[in-house]
């Protein structure tokens, strides 16, 4: 508790690093996942090849990862832009099997009736298929903004500030408080995130409202979880 | 790009085997953490799942606690337990088995889950005991769903266990740790590289493994749907 | 003969399926529970084999008390064929229909051996015997499902809708089969559906059922057709709505029949002693 008390500044620091992190991933990787997840709903061709290679890149080991990606990037292997980037990758992975998932559950009737009452293609992606998809999106996005948030953590083993640097730093100084602060933090900003996206799910899909949680468990049964490390 | 064949350089250079840190010493290691934390994960969520999807009972309690699992951070917990129980295989060992237990547990009951109620209502209908209804029906049909579960699972322990060295448990974080500390690039990537090539070697062999197991009738006789022909898409997760 | 004795039945979450209900249904006869979704069939029929226990009251089997008897045990001995065929999908269709007599310990070449007999007897191909369930038509699949009803010979044959979910042309078909296997066979038949024709058809005795397990009328087909015991009788038949009461009407090509709103429904063939009018 001491530690805790004297050390307020530090973890603030941290907290903010560690938002730095990780909520851009969260954000990037909706946003470019659902136009390829549209191509990967639309065209049969493509479903198969996209998520194979999407699988693959779900497969990396995310600390390999960030050793790898500087070389790519030509960045430093401590600049935080390797973690961001490698968090994206995964998010990707994970959200554009979901989008896809989510587009192909859409009522085929309901699309019909759509492009019956004049709907024109785009509009009736963005009035019709993307918000009755919504609420698999949104268990899709909220696995990926946890497992981002705990994944972060990881990128202190190589010297990346993140609220995993607690965990080093106390390891290497024998402060258990230290790691528990970390373990703690961290979770209270993964919840505080997840709540925050499914308060945005409540108020952009009010018609969902009733069963959205429903829908979500089923959905985070089928979603794969994160791979850590 | 050089100091990527310089990675690979470094793996296949024999002066880097042999010996206690050796890449075949580790690589073994590696393969035996994660070999044995698989085993005592299954034989814990197994079982487990496999009454929750009997049952249908506690199936809340295990999405919650898997849910609150994938939001703590398995490098934390790894460290605090090896500050109580000290440096060593131990803690790496239970951290990695709290990290495998959620997925193989959904594996488990959603395998059960996913077999159509009617079927099993006719099995009981016809005289089967529970353990006949487990045994013949929930078993065989569930099978795909839990080795999806397990695949996730052994992804996960293949990729964590890299951090087991961090606190002295061994393994392939080994070459990244020492590489990290020495600013010894080539040897980063290379330890790297072979946890890398680990991982794309368990989905191989789970996704192959995955195929084989859908009892012949389940697939037999449906048009190809293009969810069958991918198997991560039966893969559960909690 | 089956017997219940004053069953009643609620269900954990209150509902009240079946309320004092008794009857007699005679051996090597089939009877026919006809009702509306909420009558409590389906939950009379899963009593006979314990599928589910009454609340209070007991059913006899042959004057045995069935609650004194292990369920399992029980219903190894009753034949089952429910809507969907329920068949396990991951077995081949011989090895459905070996099922109970495995499970029993008949050896599996036995068995198989059996369950080939048993295709002929509800009228499949043995061609069929090594395929899986999701690759035969829904007709083919009641038919197994039938075939596997009757593999460990039992006296009685439980039917819950069996052919609900198939189309009329092929649900047709079944019934004419079942009526010859239930000739051949001689078994204590008692068949769920909530289609009062098919219950006609079928049945030696229909009962028909009202909210709850009541029974509004129990007889012959024709007992009922000729004297529905009630309003909700003559509705639930059709009565009321003319579609039974025919009358002849005279044409110039010939007698025929028609419905109360002056439909043809048939002709007459044969003597009759019906005064025309």
């Amino acid at each position: 508790m001491t530690w805790l008390l004297n050390n307020g500044e530090l973890i603030g620091q941290l907290v903010v690093a560690h938002l730095l992190i990780s909520l851009p991933p969260i954000i990037l990787s909706f946003v470019i996942s659902v136009p390829i997840g549209w191509v990967a709903n639309r065209y049969r061709w493509s479903r198969g090849t996209l998520l194979t290679v999407l699988g693959l890149l779900y497969a990396i080991p995310s600390l390999p990862l960030f050793i790898i990606l500087p070389l790519v990037l030509g960045t430093g292997l401590r600049d935080s832009i390797n973690l961001v980037v490698a968090l994206t990758l995964y998010g990707i992975a994970l959200m554009v099997r979901t989008t896809a998932d989510g587009l192909a559950s859409v009522d085929p009737g309901i699309r019909q009736s759509a492009t019956a009452v004049g709907f024109s293609e785009r509009s009736q992606f963005f009035r019709v298929d993307l918000p009755l998809a919504g609420p698999v999106l949104l268990a899709g996005i909220r696995v990926v903004a946890v497992s981002t948030i705990s994944l972060t953590t990881v990128g202190a083993v190589i010297g990346v500030d993140s609220l995993g640097a607690l965990f080093t730093d106390g390891f290497q100084r024998g402060i258990a408080a230290e790691i528990l602060t970390g373990i703690v933090l961290t979770i209270i900003i993964a919840l505080s995130v997840d709540g925050l996206l499914v308060l945005l799910g409540r108020v952009l899909m009010p018609w969902v409202a009733v069963n959205s949680g429903r829908v979500a468990r089923r959905e985070l049964r089928r979603a794969r979880g994160p791979v850590t490390a | 790009m050089n100091l990527f064949v310089q990675g690979i350089l470094w793996v296949l250079n024999p002066a880097h085997y042999g010996g206690v840190d050796g890449i075949d010493t580790r690589v073994g290691q590696h393969l035996l953490i994660s070999l044995g934390v698989l085993v005592v994960a299954s034989i814990i969520a197994i079982p487990l799942g496999y009454v929750i999807g009997h049952t249908g009972r506690g199936r809340s309690l295990a999405i919650g606690a898997s849910g609150a699992i994938r939001a703590l951070p398995t490098l934390g917990l790894l460290i605090i337990i090896a500050l109580i129980v000290n440096v060593g295989l131990l803690a790496p060992f239970i951290a990695l088995v709290v990290l495998a237990i959620p997925s193989i547990l959904a594996g488990a009951y959603s395998g059960f889950e996913a077999v159509d109620r009617r079927a099993i209502d006719a099995a009981r209908a016809v005289g089967m005991t529970e353990f006949q209804i487990v045994g013949r029906v929930e078993i065989p049909l569930g099978l795909p769903l839990l080795i999806g579960g397990l695949r996730t699972a052994s992804l996960q322990v293949i990729a964590t266990a890299t951090l087991a060295d961090y606190v002295g448990g061994g393994g392939l974080g080994h070459f990244i740790f020492a590489g990290v500390k020495t600013n010894d690039y080539p040897q980063m990537l290379a330890g790297s590289i072979i946890v890398i090539l680990l991982a794309i070697l368990s989905e191989v062999l789970f996704s192959s493994v995955q195929r084989l197991v859908i009892p012949a009738g389940v697939t037999a006789g449906r048009p190809q749907d293009v969810r069958v022909k991918s198997p991560r898409s039966r893969t559960a997760l909690g | 003969m089956i017997e219940f004795r004053g069953v009643t039945k609620q269900f954990p979450d209150g509902t009240l399926a079946v309320k004092d209900f008794s009857l007699v249904l005679p051996s090597r006869k089939t009877t026919v529970l006809v009702g509306s979704s909420g009558s409590g069939k389906t939950t009379l029929l899963r009593m006979i084999n314990r599928m589910v226990d009454p609340s209070s009251g007991y059913i006899e089997i042959d004057g045995e008390d069935t609650s004194h008897l292990e369920p399992v045990a029980l219903r190894r001995r009753i034949g089952y064929v429910m809507q969907n065929s329920g068949l396990l999908p991951h077995l081949k269709v011989i090895d459905n229909v070996a099922t109970v007599p495995v499970l029993n310990g008949v050896a599996k070449k036995q068995a198989r051996a059996d369950a080939l007999h048993l295709l002929d007897t509800v009228g499949l191909d043995r061609t069929l015997a090594d395929r899986y369930p999701s690759q035969l038509s829904g007709g083919q699949q009641q038919r197994v499902g039938v075939a596997r009803g009757l593999a460990a010979d039992p006296n009685i044959l439980l039917m819950d809708e069996p052919f609900g979910a198939v189309d009329p042309i092929v649900r047709a078909e079944l019934q004419t089969e079942l009526i010859r296997l239930q000739r051949e066979l001689d078994k204590t038949v008692v068949f769920v559906t909530h289609d009062i024709d098919e219950a006609f058809l079928l049945g030696d005795q229909v009962v028909i059922l009202e909210k709850g397990g009541r029974i509004a009328q129990v007889g012959s087909p024709a007992e009922i057709l000729a004297a529905p015991a009630n309003e909700f009788v003559a509705t639930f038949i059709g009565a009321d709505k003319g579609k039974r009461a025919l009358s002849i009407r005279n044409t110039p090509t010939g007698d025929i029949l028609v419905d109360s709103e002056g439909r043809p429904a048939g002709v007459l063939v044969g003597e009759t002693d019906v005064v025309a009018r």
